[in-house]
C-alpha cells in the first residue's frame, strides 16, 4: 500500500486560529462536583512537580479530534491527567484497573461511587 | 466532611438551577459515567499515594470556587479611579494585581486598556487560556470551537455576536494567549461617572468586558 | 541545539515566524507561521513548553510579544486590514528580519 496523499500539511486540529466555525455557543453550564475535583487534581499534581501544564496539552492534543465533541472538557481533563501520571509513574495500570472495577461496583450514579 | 462548606452548596441535590439560574449538570442522578469513574479512581490513588488529601482538594476547589470576576472589576474599578494604580497596572499586572491582596498564585498577567482608538479581545486558539487565578474558570464559550477558530480572523464579526459594535476608527486588537501570560482587558470607564466610588464602579465591569467580548455598563 | 542570546531581541524589531510544521507540542499557532510582525516587548525567560511537555529538563528562552497586522496575517481575506494581533512567541521560532542578516 501506498499513500498518495500529500495535501496533508501538519496541521493539527487543536490549533484552531482562523478556522471556519459556527456561531458563539451561549449555552453556560455550572461546574459539577466531579468537574471541580478534576480541576483541582490538575492544579494540586502540577504545582506538585508531577507534570506540567505542557503535559496536560500534550496528551490532549494528541487525542482524535473527534475527542473535542465527543468528550466534555473535563471528561478529556481526567483522561490527560491520569496518563501524564501513568507516565511520571504515580502509579501503575494495573492499579487503576483494579480500583475502577471496584468503583463501579459501589453504586450506579457519582453519589454512590464517590466514597466521600 | 471531605468537601469544604462552599463545594457542598454548589452540588446538586433537590435543585434544578444553582443560584446563577444555570441548570446543574446532574451527575449525582445519572448513571455513573467512565470518565467520572476514572476521576474517582485517580483521586483515591493520589490520596493513597500521599500526594495530596482529601482535605487539600476541597481548599484548591474553594479557592477556585471564591475567584470570580468581581476581583477583575475590583481591579478595574481602582485602574478607573486612581492613576497611579493604572499606570502601574498597565507596566506589571502581576505586581499590581497581587499588591491589591488577590492571590493569583504563578499567574503572570498582562493589562490592556481599550480607548476610544483601540479595542482589545482576549482569546486562546490553542486551548483555553484564561486569567483564571483572577477571575475564576472560564465561560463555556470561551472554550467553543467557534470563539477559538474565528476571534483572530473576524473579531469584529464576534465581537458583533456580542452585541458590540465599535465606532467607526476604533481598531480591534486581538490577543491570542498563547504561552505564559495571562489577559485582562481594562474597559473604557463609562460617561456621566465621575465621583463614583470604586465599589459603585465596579458594578459596571462585566466578565465579558475584561476579555474583550463586552464593554463596561453604562449609567 | 538552539543558540540564542536575550540581548538579541529588542521590542521594535521585525521578526518573522518560522515556517516549520513538526508534529508535537507546539505553542506558535499555524496561521502566524511565515508572517513578520513587530517585537511588542520581550518577556521572560521562560522554560520551553516543547520540553516541559513530554517531562524533558527545559531550558528558559526569551519570550516575545510580537504585533501582526491582519494584512499581514490574512491578507486578501482580512475583515479589517488594520486591526492588529499579538501573540506570545518563544524566541526559537523567530528569525531577525534586518539588514544585517547575511
Amino acid at each position: 500500500m501506498t499513500n498518495d496523499d500529500t495535501s496533508f500539511s501538519g496541521h493539527r486540529w487543536h490549533d484552531m486560529g482562523g478556522m471556519t466555525a459556527g456561531g458563539i455557543p451561549t449555552d453556560q453550564h455550572d461546574f459539577s462536583l466531579w468537574e471541580k475535583r478534576v480541576d483541582a487534581l490538575m492544579v494540586l499534581c502540577s504545582t506538585k512537580g508531577h507534570f506540567t501544564v505542557d503535559g496536560l496539552r500534550r496528551v490532549l492534543e494528541d487525542m482524535p479530534a473527534s475527542a473535542f465533541e465527543d468528550m466534555t472538557y473535563y471528561e478529556r481533563w481526567i483522561a490527560s491527567v491520569n496518563q501524564n501520571l501513568i507516565e511520571s509513574g504515580v502509579y501503575t495500570t494495573a492499579e487503576l484497573g483494579a480500583r475502577m472495577s471496584e468503583i463501579s461496583a459501589r453504586g450506579d450514579t457519582y453519589g454512590e461511587a464517590a466514597s466521600d | 466532611m471531605p468537601i469544604g462548606s462552599k463545594g457542598c452548596q454548589t452540588m446538586p441535590h433537590d435543585h434544578t438551577h444553582s443560584p446563577s439560574g444555570h441548570p446543574y449538570r446532574k451527575d449525582d442522578d445519572v448513571p455513573l459515567n467512565y470518565w467520572q469513574t476514572l476521576e474517582i479512581a485517580v483521586r483515591e490513588l493520589l490520596i493513597e499515594k500521599g500526594v495530596t488529601t482529601a482535605t487539600e482538594i476541597a481548599a484548591q476547589i474553594d479557592a477556585m470556587d471564591a475567584r470570580s470576576p468581581a476581583n477583575g472589576a475590583a481591579v478595574v474599578a481602582r485602574a478607573w479611579s486612581d492613576p497611579a494604580f493604572y499606570d502601574q497596572l498597565l507596566a506589571d499586572a502581576t505586581t499590581a494585581t497581587r499588591d491589591m491582596g488577590f492571590d493569583i498564585g504563578p499567574m503572570k498577567l498582562i493589562a490592556v486598556a481599550n480607548t476610544p482608538q483601540l479595542h482589545n479581545i482576549v482569546v486562546c486558539t490553542l486551548c483555553s487560556c484564561y486569567p483564571r487565578n483572577l477571575l475564576g474558570l472560564p465561560p463555556d464559550w470561551y472554550k467553543s470551537r467557534a470563539y477559538r477558530a474565528r476571534t483572530v480572523k473576524e473579531p469584529r464579526k464576534v465581537l458583533a455576536e456580542f452585541g458590540v459594535t465599535l465606532p467607526a476608527g476604533t481598531q480591534v486588537r486581538v490577543h491570542d494567549s498563547t504561552a505564559d501570560m495571562r489577559y485582562i482587558v481594562i474597559p473604557q470607564r463609562p460617561a456621566q461617572t465621575d465621583g463614583m466610588s470604586q465599589q459603585t464602579l465596579a458594578q459596571l465591569v462585566t466578565r465579558d468586558s475584561m476579555i474583550g467580548t463586552g464593554l463596561a455598563k453604562t449609567v | 541545539m538552539v543558540r540564542l542570546q536575550v540581548t538579541e531581541w529588542q521590542s521594535g524589531a521585525e521578526v518573522r515566524v518560522k515556517h516549520m510544521m513538526p508534529p508535537g507540542h507546539i505553542r506558535t499557532p499555524s496561521y502566524l507561521r511565515g508572517k513578520t510582525g513587530t517585537i511588542e516587548r520581550v518577556l521572560g525567560p521562560f522554560p520551553n513548553p516543547e520540553d516541559l511537555a513530554y517531562g524533558h529538563k527545559a531550558p528558559a528562552l526569551p519570550l516575545l510579544r510580537v504585533t501582526f497586522s491582519m494584512r499581514e496575517v490574512w491578507g486578501d481575506t482580512a475583515e479589517q486590514p488594520d486591526d492588529t494581533l499579538e501573540a506570545e512567541i518563544y524566541a526559537h521560532w523567530l528569525e531577525r528580519v534586518s539588514d544585517d542578516a547575511t
